[in-house]
Parts: C-alpha cells; structure tokens; sequence
C-alpha cells in the first residue's frame, strides 16, 4: 500500500459513513455537521486527483456557503418531527432497495467499462487552473456555459429572495 | 497510484447514499442534502475522470465548476422554498405538504 | 549570506538520513516538524501581541497597562494563560457534547491554517500553493462554521443568538473582503500570494499605491470578519452578555480568545502581504533574511492600525453594521472590480510616467491611471454617500432652538 492508497481509503471511509449519518441521523443539525464532513472528504479527494482549485472551491462553496444555509434552514424551521418519531417516511424500504439496485448496476457497468482499472494518465497537472481559466471564457470552450451558469445564479439569487420576502398581507 | 475504480465505485456508493435520502427520508431539508450527495458523487467522477482520461482536455473540472453553481443555485432556491412553506404550513416534512395530490 | 533555516533544513536531514527512516517517512516527519514551526511562530506572536496590545490601548487611555509580572509586564500573557488552564472546564449538561468540544478547536484551526501559505520571506514559506488567495477564502469559512456549532451546541438561548449575529456578520463581509481580495489577484495575474509578492517589487510599486481603495476595503472587512471594535457586535459585552462562547470556560474560551487575537494579526499581516509588498524592501535581493523584518514590520504597523482603532472607536450598531456593508462597501467593491480590469487592460502596455532615485521610485502609467480610478471611485462614493444620506440636520433645524444653560455671566459682572 502506498501512502496515497492509505489516505484514499481513509478519506473515502470517512466521508462514506458520514454519508450514511448524514441519510439515517434524526437530528437535523447533526446531519448537517455530517454532510460538512462528507463535504471535507469529497475536497480531500479532489487534492489527491490533482485538482487543488476544485479542492478550494469546494470547500469555499460547500462548507463555507451551502452546509452554513442547510444548518441556518434547520434552524429555522425547527419542529416536532425533527428530533422524535421516524425521521423515514413510508417508502423507505423501497428506497433502500432503489439505491442498492442503482449501486450494483453502477459497479456492473462500471466493471464492464475497458479502463475500469486505468492508473492516471502521466501528464502535467500545474497548470490546470489556467487552463480552466481559458476554456471557460474561450469562445470555442465553455463561454456560453458559463454566462448561463452565472445567469442562473443570478436568477436564483432574484428568486431566492423574492420567494422569502415577507409580504404584508399573509400575515393573518 | 490508485486506481480509477476505487473513485468510480466511492462516488456510487455516496449516490447511492444520496439517493436513498432523497427517496426515503421524511424532512425536505434532508432531500435537499442527499441531492447535495449525489451531485458530489457526480463531481467526484467527472474530475476523475479528467485525471485519469486526459489531462489535457479541461471538460471534467469545467463541468465540475458547473455543478458547483447549480448546487449553490439549487440549495439557494431549494431553502427558500422549504422555509416558505413552513411559514405556511409549520411543517417541513415532504409528506405533509400534499395540496397538489390528488 | 547562507539561509540558516536551509542549513538548519539540511542538518535535519541528515540527521534522520542517519536512523535509516525511508525517505517518504523522512519527508512526512519534516513536513510535521514545519507544520508545528509555523503553528507555534504564529501562536508566540500571538502571546506577545496581547501585552502589546494591552500596553499599547494603557497608552492611548492614559494608562500604564500591565506592568506587574516582570519587566515592563512582558510575561502578563503567561500569568493570564496559566489562569485560564486551571480554571475549571465545565460543559453544560444539555450541551451537543461533540460539537461543544470541536468548536474552539475549529475557530483556531481555521486561522492557523492560514498561515500555511504565508511567505515570511522569499524563501521562507509554508507552502507555495498556485491557489492561496482562494485558499485563504476557503479556510475562513471554517470559521463560520465553529460559530455556528459554538453557539448550537451550547444549548443557551443567548448563545444561539450570539451565534446568527456573529454569523449573519462574517457572511455579509466575506462578500467585499472577497471582491477586494482579487483586486490584488487582478494586478499580479496570479493567485499565489509569492508573486503577488514578487510583483511589488519597489515603493510605487506595492499595490496599495495603484489599489488603495480596495486595501481599505479589505482592512475594513477583514476587521470586521474578526469581530474586533468597531464590529464586536458579536461578541459585545454590554448588549448580549458575550455572544456565542458564554458557555466556555478555561482552556476552551482561551481558545476562542487566541484564535480572535491571532486572526488579527493575521489580517494585518495579510494586509502587508497583498498591499504593502510583503517582504520586499531594500536589500532583500542580496539578504533575503531581510525580508523578514520588513514582513514583520509592515504587519505590525497594519496591527497597531487595529489596535488604535480598538482603544478609540465605539461600538457600530447592528443596523449600520449591515447598512455599511450592503449600502457602501459591496457597491464599491462592485464597481472596482469591474473598473479595474478595464483600465488595466487599456494602460499595461504605456510604460513608465516618471521614474528618480535611480529607478527606486518609479510610477507606471498603469498605476498613475488605476490610482486615479481608485480616486474617482472614492470620490463618487462619498458623493453618492452624501446625498442619500438621512438629513437629520434638516428635520432638526425645524424645532426652536432649545435653550442652553449657561453661567449668568451679566449678574455676576
């Protein structure tokens, strides 16, 4: 075992259980620590795979803008439910059988795959980020994606706000 | 060096996870985590990808960087929405908000 | 002139190299024995900043300060950590045991780990990471992230309000000290803070000349994503007893202290780093030691800022808190951001506008013209700011003066 299979294993364990904690725990602010770890291990792998900028963002957007909204909402929309009874609804067993039948089909298909096996590619991963810089704002790479991505955002920032906004006459 | 499989069945494992939230768990906070796992798992292939495929060809991390700004969009809207209905309703559990059954 | 640290690097070296460790475990023990070299500069400094800090606010309140515990006070710091370890480290009962305990070690952590990418000189560095501006964005968010589980996890009704304060705070001034924050990314063409470092070679070099809008900008909300006066509502003594940490006691409130004086400095030392030019200063070329206390001199004059700023300054309240930073600072920073570029584009090829002291000082065109962006931005906001201000003057000018009480002074002559 060389050391990059050693924290490969470790980070993919720690992250997976969290995972689970994360779909099983009943208190809704633990879940949500959970998923900031599961989170953490997801930016540990894009270090590995060489892709520090991705790492950072991750984290950057992950961690420091979605798990701190996922706690703030459960916060603010505490309820019964949410530390007591069933935190399953009713359709949970076949939800179980779903996700095993996705998972096995994903490794049947995956193990079917010619390059299951394929170690990285002997390449210069440095300078990456400019060329991620490039292919984003290229016209011939991912230009448009981009605007409509930051479009999006936009809009969902507009509508975010709009759907929250306390409006005078609802408050019967 | 790790082989490309163990990242390909790591991130089945986490959608899968992921989709058993979005399947079975009652609050809608908690859907919206497992959504959150699953496009993960989605990231974790496609940079995996890129690593492993060709270096050369950034299509992997610029699609990554797409997601990310779909799953900040999503959860943006997303809470917005549950915290919306739970002033309405005072309930956050995805069963009980069943106006539009019929 | 040999670099000790090098020669220091390659007696460690050896030394190992003698036990017959293989070499990726010897690498992985001087990775840890840097890690613990960095950490541990960064918490000295810490410990000394606190008497100077205390000494220096006894100066401006026409005080003494510490001067009990040796000489001139100097080893107060200890005195005041050796009180914290044994007072009794208590948890409430209904606490969330776990996250009670991982929040003051996330709140240092966060900060520490900052200083992984800070060169101190040109050769002496954590880390050369291609990524650090980001990266230092990414790691502050652990930061939130411990407020937020600080104050849940205590179980205390001032401590959860303390905590959407605090939080509600660092997330509105992520957003200009985000957008400040690439201005200097804008000018270097990169985000590894050794060549932004690199680039501000002379005096009229250093980013603070072609950018000194955006380095106000950045001080001012990085002042307030540390809660430090003029932005302490978090923590704010007289208002909600003492924000999201009213349930720690001993190691771990010092912990929460430490982690708020360190990232303090830090501020300041990133202040010097992205606009001060860091560790350039003359000389460095033929000693690069010397960067070192041009770093450490630049940091410390961005703290003293601080510091003054903390003895003379009262509180801000919550609402002009938010109104700063949504009303003045994000619009600036907006515009910035988009000016720069521009100009920057349009002036990177013009050359040098005056250039004395045999190239010591010299003024490109591209700084002349993005210093007098930063000019007439700074111009237009405070117009801006002035004329949708509240007229308050005008509403009171409407009521009769009221009369003063003053001395007879006829009777008495």
């Amino acid at each position: 075992m060389t050391p990059d299979q050693i924290l490969f294993i470790v980070t993919a364990l720690i992250s997976t259980l969290a995972a689970v904690m994360v779909v099983s725990r009943r208190n809704m602010v633990h879940a949500a620590l959970f998923l900031v770890l599961t989170l953490f291990g997801v930016a540990v792998a894009f270090v590995l795979l060489e892709a520090p900028f991705l790492a950072v963002v991750q984290v950057l957007v992950y961690i420091g803008a979605i798990a701190i909204l996922m706690i703030f909402a459960v916060m603010l929309t505490r309820n019964v439910t949410d530390d007591s009874g069933d935190p399953f609804n009713k359709n949970a067993r076949v939800g179980g059988l779903a996700a095993l039948f996705v998972f096995s089909l994903l490794v049947v298909m995956f193990g079917g795959w010619s390059q299951f096996t394929a170690y990285p590619q002997a390449g210069d991963t440095s300078g990456s980020i400019v060329q991620l810089g490039v292919a984003l704002t290229a016209a011939d790479g991912y230009v448009i994606a981009f605007e409509v991505a930051s479009m999006l955002l936009l809009g969902a920032l507009v509508g975010a706000i709009f759907v929250v906004w306390p409006r005078q006459n609802e408050n019967e | 060096m790790v082989p490309i499989s163990w990242y390909l069945i790591w991130a089945a494992a986490l959608f899968s996870i992921g989709l058993f939230g979005v399947l079975s768990r009652k609050n809608a906070v908690a859907i919206l985590m497992g959504v959150e796992l699953m496009l993960n798992a989605v990231n974790i292939n496609l940079v995996a990808f890129w690593r492993y495929l060709d270096v050369r060809a950034i299509a992997g991390q610029a699609f990554a960087v797409m997601v990310f700004a779909v799953a900040a969009a999503e959860v943006a809207v997303g809470l917005a929405l549950v915290i919306s209905v739970y002033r309405r309703r005072q309930t956050v559990a995805a069963d009980e908000i069943d106006l539009l059954k019929w | 002139m040999t670099d000790p640290l090098a020669l220091l690097g390659d007696w460690l070296l050896n030394l190992l190299a003698q036990l017959n460790l293989p070499p990726g475990l010897r690498q992985v023990i001087l990775y840890l024995l840097g890690v613990s070299v960095i950490a541990t500069v960064a918490l000295v400094i810490t410990i000394f900043n606190t008497w100077l800090e205390r000494k220096i606010a006894a100066r401006i309140q026409d005080r003494l300060g510490p001067n009990r515990v040796g000489p001139w006070g100097l080893l107060q710091p200890i005195a005041d950590a050796i009180k914290m370890l044994t007072k009794e480290d208590t948890t409430p009962a209904a606490a969330d045991k776990v996250a009670y305990n991982i929040a003051p070690i996330l709140a240092v952590v966060s900060v520490l780990l900052i200083w992984a990418v800070i060169p101190f000189t040109s050769q002496w560095f954590g880390t050369q990471l291609n990524v650090a501006v980001l990266y230092i964005a990414a790691v502050g968010s652990f930061g939130v992230l411990a407020v937020l589980m600080a104050g849940w996890s205590s179980n205390n009704k001032y401590a959860l309000l303390g905590a959407f304060r605090a939080v509600s705070q660092l997330i509105s001034y992520e957003v200009p000290l985000f957008l400040s924050l690439l201005i200097p990314v804008l000018l270097a063409r990169s985000m590894d803070i050794s060549v932004i470092v690199e680039k501000q070679a002379t005096l009229l070099e250093m980013y603070v000349v072609a950018a000194p809008l955006a380095a106000l900008l950045f001080f001012i909300s990085s002042v307030a994503e540390v809660g430090r006066t003029p932005f302490d509502l978090l923590e704010a003594e007289s208002e909600i007893v003492a924000g999201y940490h009213i349930e720690y006691s001993g190691f771990k409130f010092g912990m929460f202290q430490a982690g708020e004086f360190m990232h303090t400095f830090t501020i300041a030392a990133l202040t010097a780093l992205l606009f001060l030019g860091g560790w350039q200063g003359p000389g460095v070329a033929q000693a690069p030691i010397l960067g070192l206390f041009y770093f450490m001199g630049k940091s410390f004059a961005v703290y003293f800022v601080t510091m003054w700023m903390r003895s003379t300054l009262p509180r801000i309240r919550i609402d002009h808190m938010q109104a700063l930073n949504w009303k003045i600072l994000v619009p600036i920073a907006l515009t910035l951001l988009m000016l720069t570029p521009i100009v920057d584009y349009f002036t990177k090829d013009l050359g040098v506008l005056f250039s004395a002291f045999g190239g010591a000082l010299t003024l490109s065109w591209r700084f002349a013209a993005l210093l007098l962006t930063n000019i007439l931005v700074t111009l237009a906001a405070i117009e801006a700011v002035r004329r949708n201000a509240k007229r308050n003057f005008v509403e009171r000018s409407r009521f009769p003066e009221r009369p003063v009480a003053r001395p007879p002074r006829e009777e008495a002559a």
